[in-house]
């Protein structure tokens, strides 16, 4: 018990950190805003699974990936794949020259599902598939990579040019996908109209929930040896690979589970919002979703969260009273934090905390922030080799 | 999908060859639009290992300079009007290259040593660029007045014909080419800039001021974008994202190649364009380029260090 609250929460300052989100998430923003507000943030909270991952694996284990956006795609396409089947039973596409099959398949003369569509014509199976295809996916990707030892910038332009590939060819499959418009028109899930206010806040807070559970996920894999080892590899590669350990198996893990991650969030996205399209996988959103952890600051967890509610919150308010300035501010932003604060708004909040609250503290404090400089993590590295 | 013998077989033998041959070209000028494309980048990333996300956007302002040249002549000189384009050419080249050394300066100075920030800043940059294209010359594609001794085409035969703007892009980007060849390896700028890249200490202590080369490389690679953008004017037109729609496939073209090579670049354009043609007269729509995309990225997943990597130790 007390090593899962050590470890997993994070001791007092970590437990603290999680109880306001779970508040802020679970009362305050539900209490505050309407229910068409609402839905937005549960939307963008759905990005910030993949700003969770991203922490992860760019934060804490330095590898950036430009093509996030092709595992939250995923995940949004195999849960919209399922509820596009259940909305398209014969009697209610009766009007179709084929009945049974979605709309957009019968537009462009096809006759019958095609094989890939058939087994998401099962519930266990759509949701296991929401977690392991971005999983298999990053796992191919992440290996052929890791194993050759690319990285850096190498990984981030192919992670992008994968980003571009995939929304090219669901654009170019309209048969098979839906193309450019995608799966629209999604109602029920297992018969629950999913359209409706109330289950527009089930859905709200079960992904609240969710997102905490993926913080906590990652929590523990970061206080895990592995996860010192991440941060160390991070810092010092060679140093890590030479003491023995392989470093691409662990870069792989890392990123595959970023992609379950994402992968999560996108089924979500699909539950809430009732549609998914190319324009989520692309390189765009790919490259917004880096911001959103950049902003949280890429090191923190709960950070994360904050980021994405922050740019996605600023995005639509920008883009609702001034549209022309919104590009100039999210470009801006993007240089700012690289150039003025490079450990974002956590970075913010922890220099504040060590000026005004815990001044006897101070060295506690920096303890707890993980990777706040390289010497730390070396040193780390050097416990890890040894033990 | 229709399969291509069937469609080969509605023509006779000389069709063929002349298709052949168009398509021939076809894939010749989009070797010399990916190769202008890549050129400025395997400057600015090949040599320099800066990662300009905001490379398209320079070759928009290039194109946009263009755009602007032949505006102003048409609206006070006229008589100058067959000859502006050379011109413009250089205006592209100028401005494009002032921009690059101005942001070189501002931003890209502090970033060197964090390559994975330079990306998402130089990224910032390409949305402000964007936007201040969209503010500046409106959201609608823009095209010059292009001389008239750009139109039309050549017709060796009946049924061949080949356009003459496609020609000059060819023409220019082989000139380009041999420029940068001369520059970076018969003059002694080029000489300081091979070397600060090479062993940037080193330099520093035979008395290379490595900040301003650093510089002058940066600018260079923006203004051949420039340039590069304003040769595209002629083909196609200008919006304020068509800059950034080329990005990926540029990026490719110098990984493919090798970073750090030169013939890298020239071999892996050639080889991209010629692969995107013939398989978009295959494919349909944009089938081909996926294709094209995908082999290259397994390709590299198999040789990640492309097809000519440089020998140089990092």
């Amino acid at each position: 018990m007390k090593k899962f609250y050590e470890n997993v929460l994070g001791g007092r300052s970590g437990s603290i950190g999680i109880i306001i989100l779970s508040i802020l998430l679970f009362a305050i923003l539900p209490l505050a805003l309407d229910a068409f507000r609402l839905n937005l943030v549960g939307k963008y909270l759905t990005y910030a699974f993949v700003a969770v991952g991203l922490v992860l694996l760019w934060g804490n284990s330095g590898v950036l990936s430009l093509g996030q956006g092709i595992f939250f795609g995923l995940g949004g396409y195999c849960m919209a794949m399922f509820l596009k089947l259940e909305a398209s039973s014969v009697e209610n596409t009766k009007i179709q020259s084929t009945p049974g099959i979605p709309d957009f398949m019968d537009w462009n003369q096809l006759t019958h599902l095609p094989a890939m569509w058939v087994p998401f014509k099962h519930f266990p199976f759509a949701l296991l598939a929401v977690v392991l295809v971005p999983a298999l996916v990053a796992l191919i990707v992440g290996a052929a990579m890791f194993k050759r030892r690319v990285g850096g910038v190498y990984f981030a332009v192919i992670t992008q040019a994968l980003a571009l590939i995939l929304s090219l060819g669901i654009d170019g499959n309209q048969g098979l996908t839906g193309g450019r418009n995608g799966i629209t028109d999604l109602r029920t899930l297992l018969g629950w109209d999913i359209r409706t206010q109330t289950a527009q806040y089930v859905l709200y807070f079960t992904c609240c929930a969710l997102l905490i559970g993926a913080i906590l996920v990652s929590r523990l894999v970061l206080s895990t040896r592995m996860g010192r080892l991440l941060l160390a590899m991070k810092d010092k590669e060679d140093r890590v690979r030479f003491s023995g350990y392989d470093v691409a198996s662990f870069k792989v893990f890392v990123f595959c589970l970023a992609a379950a991650m994402s992968g999560v969030g996108g089924a979500l996205f699909v539950l809430q919002v009732g549609f998914i399209s190319p324009s989520l996988v692309g390189i765009v959103p790919s490259i917004e979703m880096v911001i959103f952890a950049a902003m949280g600051g890429k090191h923190s967890l709960l950070g994360a969260v904050y980021g994405t509610l922050l740019v996605n919150t600023g995005k639509s308010l920008f883009s609702e009273n001034f549209p022309q300035l919104w590009l100039f501010a999210m470009g801006g932003l993007f240089i700012a934090v690289v150039m003025l604060f490079p450990d974002g708004l956590a970075g913010i909040y922890e220099s504040v905390r060590t000026r005004f609250f815990s001044k006897g503290t101070k060295e506690k404090a920096t303890d707890k922030v993980p990777a706040v400089n390289a010497a730390a993590s070396v040193a780390l590295a050097e416990t890890g080799g040894k033990s | 999908m229709q399969f291509p013998n069937a469609i080969l077989a509605e023509y006779t033998f000389s069709e063929i060859k002349s298709i052949f041959v168009m398509q021939g070209f076809a894939g010749l000028s989009l070797f010399s639009v990916l190769l202008l494309m890549a050129l400025g980048l395997a400057i600015i990333f090949g040599q320099m290992g800066v990662v300009n996300l905001a490379h398209g956007e320079f070759m928009a302002l290039g194109a946009y300079m263009v755009y602007l040249c032949s505006q102003i002549t048409a609206d006070h000189f006229p008589a100058f009007q067959p000859y502006y384009f050379i011109l413009a050419i250089g205006v592209a080249f100028v401005v494009a290259a002032l921009l690059g050394a101005f942001v070189e300066w501002s931003m890209i100075r502090f970033l060197y040593k964090r390559p994975l920030d330079t990306l998402l800043a130089t990224w910032g940059l390409s949305l402000i660029m964007q936007q201040a294209f969209r503010s500046i010359f409106g959201a609608r594609e823009v095209t010059p007045t292009l001389p008239e001794w750009l139109m039309g085409s050549f017709k060796p035969t009946e049924t061949i014909d080949i356009p003459i703007n496609g020609v000059f892009v060819m023409g220019l980007s082989l000139l380009l080419t041999l420029g940068i060849y001369i520059f970076m390896f018969r003059s002694r700028t080029g000489l300081h800039m091979r070397a600060t890249v090479q062993n940037r200490t080193m330099s520093g202590a035979v008395g290379i001021n490595t900040g301003l080369v650093d510089r002058f490389t940066f600018a260079m690679g923006c203004g051949i974008a420039g340039v590069a953008g304003a040769a595209f004017t002629t083909i196609g037109s200008t919006g304020p994202d068509s800059g950034s729609r080329y990005i990926v496939d540029t990026f490719l073209v110098v990984v493919f190649g090798g970073a750090g090579s030169m013939l890298g670049t020239i071999v892996s354009s050639f080889g991209i364009a010629q692969a995107q043609s013939v398989s978009e007269f295959f494919l349909e729509g944009t089938m081909g380029k996926v294709a094209t995309l995908m082999a290259i990225v397994v390709i590299l997943m198999f040789r990640p260090q492309g097809l000519f990597p440089s020998k140089v130790r990092s």
